[in-house]
């Protein structure tokens, strides 16, 4: 070991008094809605993780959540934060990233929310490359209102509208967004907190339209309706049945009730966002005429 | 009873050996806070956690750090849904370090 | 706080334009530089016409994948610091309903205009009904009031719609500009004055600093909270649910009672202020005529028939529907005969104006199943039967 790797390691926790994700949560809301064993907390620390990493100026990021127990999290950062209305979160999202495309906009809701009534919303920004991160809790089920079936719940999984079972195919969200158009498409579990913090920061960085899918267990919903234990019991499901694969072929990440669980980063490619679009067609259309919108980035790039 | 001691539950490697702790940095709980879902003892690489016999507020039992065996690694600190457990330069620790007051025996 | 207009979303002079058109052209002229739409006859030219113009001005027109999400992108407009509208028609309307109680509850100054048309359901897409305005008032759930206005023609749809502008932003409350099909597609001359004689109510931001901010505290009028934007290092957060002066959900009958009631009074209570409206020929009238947007046209060209034979008739234009001119009906309720209401539905503002007047006088209907506009010999018949009467 070197010699000098006491120094290093005092300096990291030098003067810390806080947990991690204290300046960027309100505190004064705590202790949070969400259940023991739920895995949505978790996912909030590795974004703050990944925020503070990244070094992404806090206050030219805001949060947009929809409606649900994921859906909550907007309203725990304390950043500038939007609880919209049940599956509205991206064309909200669409408006303020594009109305001042200084922002960093992240979209933070439950499978549900995004991909059911959501889902005209998630397959159209991921059409046009709009530059915004997806963070896509997928606890498999509705949580909030009592357990009801989602497009994600898995078949002959229970839930409460789905009491013998569901007999519809879920959706596999990775494939969904990948082929709408995403640019970055990443799922982790709650139990794999590295990496999932290192996916988000990736994609927060990321220029276009970025998507992550965070497994979460929901204990007291699906867990409780499918016997499958509690919260720490998925989470442990979640460790020892999780293949990582990265740049699989999103058509393998189907999730069966109980089966493997394929992770890793499946797409990560370049492609020009909506606002570069449109700024260069609308550029090379009108030439002189057109009165180009948003500022050029600190670095002197287009703005995106 | 801590995962680690029910053969049954316990589907984790075998434990690693410690080589080397960051000195200056205690492990801190925020034993209001905690929910009792056991995410951080259970995947505590060095097992370094356990349930307390003691109550919080609400009824759960916060963690407690069983051995001197915690290396600071902050994974306890990322899987924490409630925020409630984390690393602090030991001048800002609270004397008990919050938590449980005791651990259970380890076999 | 008034101002010029921004010179770059003007086009000063005489012109010749659809109501649509001129629609665009006051939003432009308000400083609008954001538009989430769909399009769905009759009101599809507004956005054609703001797409058109849009890139030479600077700002954004984005055409969404449906009116839920029109109706939602224009309020993250909002929130990032844009003047925001969106557009649409009956059956688009019917589905912005639960995004216009959004914007009430988040009191986000915005508009949106309804062209409306033959209902219900799919209707008479390209025919004329004036059968929203309940809708208008009502559409949305809950307890909450807000603005709306009635062009009467082109002209009008360019100045109503930047007073729909104007008012959403001192009332921080979602102004609604109710067209109808005829006068959205009606061409007739509009002159737009030079942007240093057009007055702008710009956007009132907090005074508050940003430690301990509170986006619902009342900062202005003793009933508007002062507005803030993403990205300016306030950290704020703006919810649905019910919530406290911080903008955190707080889910008890305490603060619903002081946040709804607030929501209804900042508008019920200041509706003197807010009322705008036309009157012809009142002074000595003993059955005043109620009619707005292009049936008011109509009406007005039966009353001066009615006049021209010697009958006391007037009419009463409301520019501004929605808060009902209620002192002005109930002052001329004490002394008139009757009223009588014209409108291109089976009552719907009729009612209001009963209500109104409570009994103090009579109040007839002339309504209209829509598709097109009442006959001026028709009103002039039921004005001269309600004299009689």
């Amino acid at each position: 070991m070197e010699a000098s790797a006491k120094t290093t390691k005092q300096s990291k926790f030098a003067g810390k008094a806080h947990h991690l994700a204290t300046p960027l949560l309100r505190t004064e809301r705590m202790p949070h809605i969400w259940c023991p064993g739920c895995g949505i907390g978790t996912s909030v620390n590795c974004f703050v993780a990944a925020i503070e990493k990244a070094k992404i100026p806090t206050d030219k990021l805001a949060v947009v959540s929809g409606i649900g127990c994921t859906g909550r999290v907007a309203g725990y950062t304390r950043l500038d934060s939007f609880h919209t209305t049940h599956g509205r979160a991206i064309p909200f999202a669409t408006g303020l990233a594009l109305a001042n495309p200084e922002l960093t906009v992240v979209v933070y809701s439950g499978d549900g929310d995004l991909s059911a009534i959501g889902g005209n919303h998630l397959i159209h920004a991921a059409r046009r490359n709009v530059n915004l991160t997806v963070i896509c809790v997928n606890n498999f089920i509705y949580g909030m209102t009592g357990g009801q079936v989602a497009p994600t719940t898995p078949e002959t999984a229970r839930a409460s509208t789905a009491p013998y079972g569901s007999y519809e195919p879920a959706f596999n969200l990775p494939k969904l967004v990948e082929t709408c158009g995403a640019v970055y498409v990443a799922r982790w579990t709650t139990a794999h907190v590295r990496q999932l913090a290192r996916a988000m920061g990736e994609a927060i960085q990321k220029k276009g339209f970025s998507f992550v899918e965070v497994v979460s267990p929901c204990p007291t919903l699906y867990a409780r309706l499918n016997r499958l234990g509690d919260g720490l019991d998925m989470m442990k499901f979640f460790r020892d049945n999780s293949e990582i694969r990265n740049q699989a072929p999103t058509s393998e990440l189907d999730i069966a009730l109980q089966g493997k669980i394929v992770v890793g980063k499946f797409v990560d490619r370049e492609a020009p966002t909506y606002l570069q679009k449109m700024n260069a067609h609308l550029s090379n259309v009108l030439g002189e005429r057109f009165n180009r919108w948003g500022e050029p980035t600190a670095s002197g790039e287009e703005p995106y | 009873m801590s995962p680690s001691e029910d053969p049954g539950t316990n589907t984790k490697k075998k434990k690693p050996t410690v080589k080397k702790r960051p000195q200056g940095v205690r492990l801190v709980v925020d034993a209001e806070l905690c929910k009792g879902c056991g995410f951080c003892v259970e995947f505590c690489p060095t097992d370094a956690l356990a349930l307390s016999a003691e109550f919080n507020r609400k009824g759960y039992h916060p963690p407690v750090v069983v051995e001197d065996d915690c290396i600071y690694c902050e994974v306890c600190e990322l899987i924490c849904p409630e925020f409630s457990i984390f690393c602090v330069d030991e001048k800002e620790a609270p004397p008990d370090n919050g938590g449980g007051k005791s651990g259970t025996q380890k076999g | 706080m008034l101002q010029s207009a921004d010179p770059k979303g003007v086009l000063p002079g005489e012109h010749y334009l659809d109501g649509d058109w001129a629609c665009a052209e006051g939003a432009l002229a308000a400083g609008c530089r954001f538009v989430s739409g769909y399009p769905i006859t009759p009101s599809t030219e507004v956005v054609e016409r703001f797409s058109r113009r849009i890139p030479t001005v600077g700002g954004v027109f984005i055409q969404m994948e449906d009116e839920i999400a029109s109706s939602i992108c224009l309020q993250g407009a909002v929130w990032a610091g844009r003047k925001a509208m969106t557009v649409t028609s009956g059956p688009g309307f019917s589905l912005m309903m639960e995004h216009l109680g959004l914007a009430v509850m988040t009191e986000a100054p915005c508009v949106f205009v309804n062209v409306q048309r033959g209902g219900p359901s799919t209707g008479l897409p390209t025919q004329p009904g004036q059968a929203d305005v309940m809708q208008a008032r009502w559409g949305s759930h809950g307890d909450y009031e807000i603005i709306a206005v009635c062009p009467s023609s082109p002209q009008e749809a360019f100045d109503l719609t930047l007073l729909a502008f104007n008012l959403s932003e001192e009332y921080r409350v979602p102004a609604i500009v109710l067209l109808d099909e005829c006068v959205g597609h009606m061409f007739e001359k509009v002159v737009i004055p030079k942007a240093e004689d057009i007055q702008v109510f710009a956007r009132r931001y907090t005074q508050q600093a940003k430690d301990d901010y509170k986006p619902y505290k009342v900062e202005y009028d003793g009933w508007i909270p002062g507005m803030v934007k993403a990205g300016d290092g306030y950290n704020f957060h703006i919810t649905g649910l019910t919530h406290d002066e911080r903008g955190y959900p707080a889910m008890n009958t305490q603060t619903q009672e002081v946040l709804v009631h607030r929501l209804v009074d900042k508008i019920r209570l200041n509706a003197d202020k807010i009322a705008r409206y036309e009157e012809i020929q009142i002074e000595d009238a003993e059955v005043v005529v109620i009619a707005y947007g292009i049936t008011s046209r109509v009406a007005h060209a039966a009353v001066a028939s009615a006049r021209a034979q010697g009958v006391k008739v007037g009419l009463l234009r409301p520019l501004v529907i929605w808060p009902f001119p209620e002192t002005r009906v109930r002052e001329l309720a004490q002394r008139v005969k009757g009223f009588l209401v014209v409108e291109l539905n089976y009552g719907q503002i009729f009612y209001e104006v009963e209500r109104v007047v409570a009994g103090r006088a009579r109040v007839n209907l002339l309504g209209h199943g829509g598709g097109t506009v009442h006959e001026p010999e028709v009103v002039l018949d039921e004005i001269m039967r309600v004299v009689r009467a």
